[in-house]
């Protein structure tokens, strides 16, 4: 009957039959990596109301290393980057399938029972604009150990210090610490933004293009940041800029139109990439 | 595989290797020459060879330049930038292959013409003809993007090495014959060991053009049939 043999094939295209669940999902790992995880995103689909935006990513985040997501505008990688910090919590509508497992401690972050709130505390965002808090440059940094609960004004004080060292920006702004944040420079504001970030000794560390609006120099000065960074944390970039996710990350994920298309080490995507579109992407072509 | 959005970055690349193209069909051109002045005795010929190196090193610089350029005004990624690679790598070879030829030229005054004997030119003549269709069937697959027409040309390499092992016996034995041979005979074996020497960059080329054209390394082991090392008198 030919009406029912349709009827099956439909059924085998249809999303019903082979659902992109987390069980489903664990069976075939495409992209699997010899680094220690921090976290590994398992068959992850995500909708915007209707429109589905990110379609089954298997993605290893490797501990203290840099992950790079690259890809055209619109092909999902900052939707997949606010994905870590459940910031798409915020408009009703959105709805997530499949685990960002964050390891060593095995939790599914994307878990609906799990508080976007402590999701967050996890994991830290840097956006493309700097974009400090209308306080001093204490304050910017204090108000993410406030959030923590953290009362203790020298414990503030020393971690404040520490951050601003560790992003690289202490020497600059020591003898002005109650100035405005919005006094500072747009590649000082990011580095601000980066301690800021630290403060709360995330887990993973997220930035999207946290580089595209500042000039070369300060560009460097935050590459190097990362470079420092990478030592201690699990870092995930979203990049428009080849040559700089070709210079900072280990690994490099490439997406297209929400899917993932290749995902390798630095070495392979940027010397030898497998898949076509990859490679027409990052040198320029045509798809 | 399709063009850059920006076309002008297109333009350079084929600019390279039309550059690496032109240096190939001189190369061949100057091995071809260099081994007819060598056997027929043509000095005109070997005085043109040895001046068309310099055009060869010129050719050479271009191509570093237009190279050196690119990767400043571009920065090529992957194939892009295994192609600008690639492309210093075998103009090196290519401008080493000039080189080598020029050397037989010059020694065509001391060593060319009608003492050489028959057997030894017929040998020499096939080493050059060898060569020949390896530097253009090197070339060829290169331009023409064929990764697979480069992955058996180094196998013929081994023919190469084979009939310098002959040539490298045959001249031991007319040395051996005749102490007023040596002289002759040690010019025509720099000779073969030049035209061998060249087979060795072809087969370069060829690993290089491989690499860059698939991004993917021959196995490295290689035919080795040049026993000369452990020949003795």
């Amino acid at each position: 009957m030919p009406e029912a043999i349709m009827n099956q094939q439909t059924y085998r295209k249809s999303e019903f039959a082979n659902p992109a669940g987390p069980d489903s999902a664990a069976f075939s790992r495409p992209n699997t990596i010899p680094d220690e995880l921090r976290a590994d995103v398992r068959g992850l689909s995500f909708w915007y109301n209707d429109f589905q935006a990110l379609n089954n990513i298997n993605l290893p985040i490797a501990e203290k290393k840099v992950t790079a997501l690259i890809g055209a505008s619109g092909c999902g990688k900052s939707t997949l980057l606010r994905c870590f910090n459940r910031m798409h919590d915020l408009y009703p509508g959105n709805r997530y399938e499949g685990e960002i497992v964050l390891m060593p401690e095995n939790q599914n972050i994307v878990d609906k029972a799990i508080d976007p709130i402590r999701v967050r505390l996890k994991a830290g965002m840097v956006f493309q604009k700097p974009n400090p808090f209308p306080k001093s440059i204490f304050e910017n940094v204090a108000s993410g150990l406030r959030v923590r609960g953290i009362r203790d004004k020298a414990l503030i004080a020393n971690r404040v210090e520490e951050v601003l060292r560790q992003a690289a920006l202490w020497d600059e702004v020591k003898d002005r610490l109650d100035h405005s944040a919005y006094a500072l420079s747009g590649g000082q504001q990011q580095r601000l933004c980066i301690a800021r970030t630290l403060a709360p000794e995330p887990e993973l560390i997220l930035l999207d293009e946290p580089t595209s609006a500042l000039d070369p120099i300060a560009t460097a000065r935050i590459e190097e940041l990362i470079e420092s960074l990478r030592d201690h944390y699990a870092i995930v970039i979203v990049t428009h800029s080849m040559q700089q996710a070709a210079r900072i990350s280990a690994y490099c994920a490439f997406m297209h139109l929400g899917e993932l298309v290749e995902f390798g080490s630095n070495e392979t995507i940027f010397t030898s990439p497998k898949e076509k579109r990859t490679q027409d992407y990052i040198t320029g072509r045509f798809g | 595989m399709g063009g850059h959005i920006v076309t002008s970055f297109d333009q350079d690349l084929d600019r390279i290797e039309k550059m690496i193209r032109d240096m190939g069909e001189l190369g061949a051109e100057m091995v071809a020459g260099a081994t007819r002045a060598l056997l027929a005795s043509d000095e005109p010929l070997a005085q043109r060879i040895v001046s068309e190196d310099a055009i060869m090193d010129a050719r050479q610089r271009e191509v570093d330049d237009a190279a050196i350029t690119l990767i400043a005004k571009r920065q090529p990624m992957a194939q892009d930038l295994r192609a600008v690679i690639g492309a210093l790598r075998i103009a090196a070879d290519l401008e080493r292959i000039g080189d080598l030829a020029k050397n037989i030229a010059k020694r065509v005054p001391t060593a060319g013409g009608s003492s050489i004997p028959k057997s030894l030119s017929g040998s020499l003549q096939t080493m050059s003809d060898l060569v020949l269709v390896q530097i253009r069937s090197v070339i060829a697959p290169y331009t023409a993007h064929d990764a697979e027409g480069l992955a058996d040309l180094r196998d013929s390499d081994e023919k190469i090495d084979v009939l310098y092992t002959t040539v490298f016996r045959e001249l031991l034995t007319y040395m051996m014959e005749d102490p007023r041979n040596i002289s002759a005979c040690t010019h025509l074996l720099f000779c073969a060991k030049n035209l061998e020497r060249i087979g060795d960059h072809v087969t370069n080329i060829a690993e290089n053009a491989y690499y860059t054209l698939t991004g993917q390394q021959l196995p490295a082991s290689r035919p080795k049939a040049d026993e000369t090392a452990m020949a003795q008198a």
